[in-house]
């Protein structure tokens, strides 16, 4: 039953007010995205103009660290998509030793610090000498990729009544049928969700990657170097402008996703 | 008899706990076959024994003439219809009900074919359509017994299949179930710990405790001649003797028990004081039941229509013919 009194004016002018301090400053960021002013971001903006869209388009190194950031978050969650998923079963479905331990091991690199896990990532490269690369950037990116992927799968698992599995097999299905017939549907929305976000979350990443990147520049990094040089600086948030747009579409889709997988599956009598 | 399903000396351990402990137990071809039990007493681990499940951790199992031993259950000729149900969400009732002929390669018409031809046995033609969550539990269950026949098993094992349901439905699908298994003539082993569901749809019931099976007869054995104090006591309305109240009436110093409908009661003789206390009546229809206190033990008599009810406190005197009084294992 919803509340018949009217909402107080103070709750609805603090609401408002935490909403605007939230999201004004992104705001803030488009609109310098068609400022005049190139050098520095003064307020209000003295003029208004399209052509930073035309010159971020004209501008080989924005495309350069897209295309690193675009290719470093596929391969993250492709990665993490199966390693999570693995990881996922192993821990929901048997019973080991050490099956606590694996869990929270695993759950460990998203509540550090990303400087810690960049710190730590850096210098076990040094030890081994793996020159930085591309790779080392991937394998960062795929530590927290991992546990996004992992948390959704452990939990679909949880909701998906181990009865299911049985009864494939009592219905004649071997594993490989198991699998690609019960558990992968049913798992099907939870891995859409969490690789999602985990694109989501390698597409903006910036000190895990500055830890484990050589010379290529991402773009969160190519953002950072581009604030320290007044030249072009509307560049800088045309990009951001896109990147938020870009990031915004998975993450929703994602949450309508799972918003609607809530009731149990098998468990309903 | 033909064996169905054999069990050898089999244990299933789960660490210290021995969930079934050295049962041995033969079910014969188109048996209905119950297990009968508490919770926790192993009659569900010995069935996931049968289904494949579990594996024994000593002991032998045969099904139809075969070891059983390093057989998946997806390479058991038996079925399980699961407490839970177990239908996939994802799929209609129509892909949960053809599942085992899809991942056996059966080509599509066919499958189509022999899965309405299963909804139909169990009565829900054309719900092939719906999604498992629009059904009402009833009709899961019957898509769940649909899903497993339609495999055509030489064994349906059926684990507490009616214990979701309301009563009035439950003994609807108890007799549903009895004209299934008659009509196909396979084996069905049926676990419960409803005695009054077991005695009634199965030709033989095996009473479960701790592991162990008590006793294996036909519901007229279990009820008229329970082996042991537990039986008697779980199977219910039979009045426990204890060895002293044999004893003073003739008998030997042993548990027995005693048929309610084989005891009769009467008043006094003049001077003579009554043996026990009229503690409660209740009116059933064809007989009353009445329940007495003889120094301590609580009697169960039924006294058929017609035949004078005490009143609640009246004292009276009970007798009984030797020959009812059966005799059972001592202390279990």
């Amino acid at each position: 039953m919803r509340s018949e009194r009217a909402t107080p004016l103070g709750l609805k002018v603090a609401a408002g007010a935490g909403l605007a301090f939230l999201h004004l400053p992104i705001l803030l960021i488009f609109v310098y995205a068609f400022t005049t002013e190139d050098k520095s971001y003064q307020w209000p903006p003295p003029g208004f103009t399209a052509q930073w869209l035309a010159v971020t388009w004209n501008r080989p190194d924005v495309w350069q660290a897209l295309a690193l950031s675009v290719k470093v978050a596929a391969i993250s969650t492709a990665i993490a998509l199966v390693l999570g998923t693995l990881c996922a079963a192993a821990v929901s479905q048997s019973r080991f030793f050490g099956r606590e331990t694996i869990s929270l091991l695993v759950i460990l690199p998203i509540a550090l610090p990303g400087i810690i896990t960049g710190i730590a990532l850096r210098s076990a490269f040094s030890i081994a000498e793996i020159p930085f690369s591309f790779w080392t950037i991937v394998l960062g990116h795929a530590t927290f990729c991992v546990v996004v992927v992992y948390n959704n799968a452990v939990a679909r698992f949880r909701r998906t009544s181990a009865s299911l599995i049985e009864a494939s097999f009592d219905l004649g299905a071997d594993g490989f049928q198991t699998f690609r017939y019960v558990i992968l549907p049913n798992l099907g929305t939870a891995l859409l969700a969490g690789g999602m976000l985990a694109f989501a979350l390698s597409f903006d990443e910036v000190i895990v990657t500055t830890f484990t990147a050589g010379q290529q520049q991402t773009l969160p990094i190519w953002m950072l170097e581009e604030l320290v040089r007044p030249r072009q600086r509307p560049v800088t948030n045309v990009v951001a402008m896109v990147v938020v747009i870009v990031t915004l579409i998975p993450i929703l889709a994602a949450f309508y996703i799972t918003r609607d997988g809530d009731q149990i599956a098998g468990g309903g009598k | 008899m033909t064996t169905a399903i054999s069990l050898q000396k089999v244990s299933r351990h789960f660490g210290a706990i021995s969930a079934v402990d050295a049962i041995d137990l033969d079910i014969g071809r188109g048996e209905f076959f119950a297990m009968l039990g508490p919770s926790g007493s192993g009659k569900t681990t010995c069935l996931r024994l049968i289904a494949g499940f579990e594996q024994p951790t000593s002991g032998h199992i045969e099904l139809f003439g075969e070891t059983a031993e390093g057989v998946p259950p997806y390479r058991r000729n038996v079925n399980t219809v699961f407490q839970d149900y177990a239908l996939f969400p994802h799929l209609n009732v129509a892909d949960n009900v053809a599942y085992g002929l899809m991942v056996r390669g059966v080509p599509r018409p066919e499958r189509r074919k022999r899965a309405e031809e299963a909804l139909e046995m169990v009565k829900l033609p054309g719900y092939g359509e719906r999604r498992p969550g629009q059904l009402s539990g009833g009709q899961r269950q019957r898509v769940a017994l649909a899903r497993a026949l339609v495999n055509r098993p030489k064994a349906l094992l059926l684990d507490e299949p009616l214990g979701a349901l309301d009563l009035k439905l439950r003994e609807q699908m108890q007799e549903e179930l009895k004209t299934l298994q008659r009509t196909l003539g396979i084996t069905f082993v049926f676990v419960t710990h409803d005695q009054g569901e077991a005695l009634s749809m199965a030709d033989r019931v095996a009473v479960f405790n701790d592991g162990r099976i008590m006793q294996v007869g036909t519901a007229e054995d279990i009820y008229e001649r329970p082996a042991s104090r537990f039986v008697a006591d779980f199977v219910g309305s039979s009045n426990i003797l204890p060895p002293e109240f044999v004893a003073h009436h003739g008998g030997p110093r042993q548990w027995a028990s005693l048929r309610p409908e084989a005891i009769r009661i009467g008043r006094p003789k003049r001077g003579g004081a009554g043996e026990a206390t009229v503690v409660s009546t209740s009116y059933q229809g064809a007989v009353s039941r009445v329940t007495l206190d003889a120094a301590g033990l609580r009697l169960i008599v039924t006294v058929p229509a017609g035949r004078p009810v005490p009143a609640i406190g009246e004292k009276v005197v009970v007798a009984f013919d030797r020959q009812h009084v059966h005799l059972m294992d001592g202390e279990a």
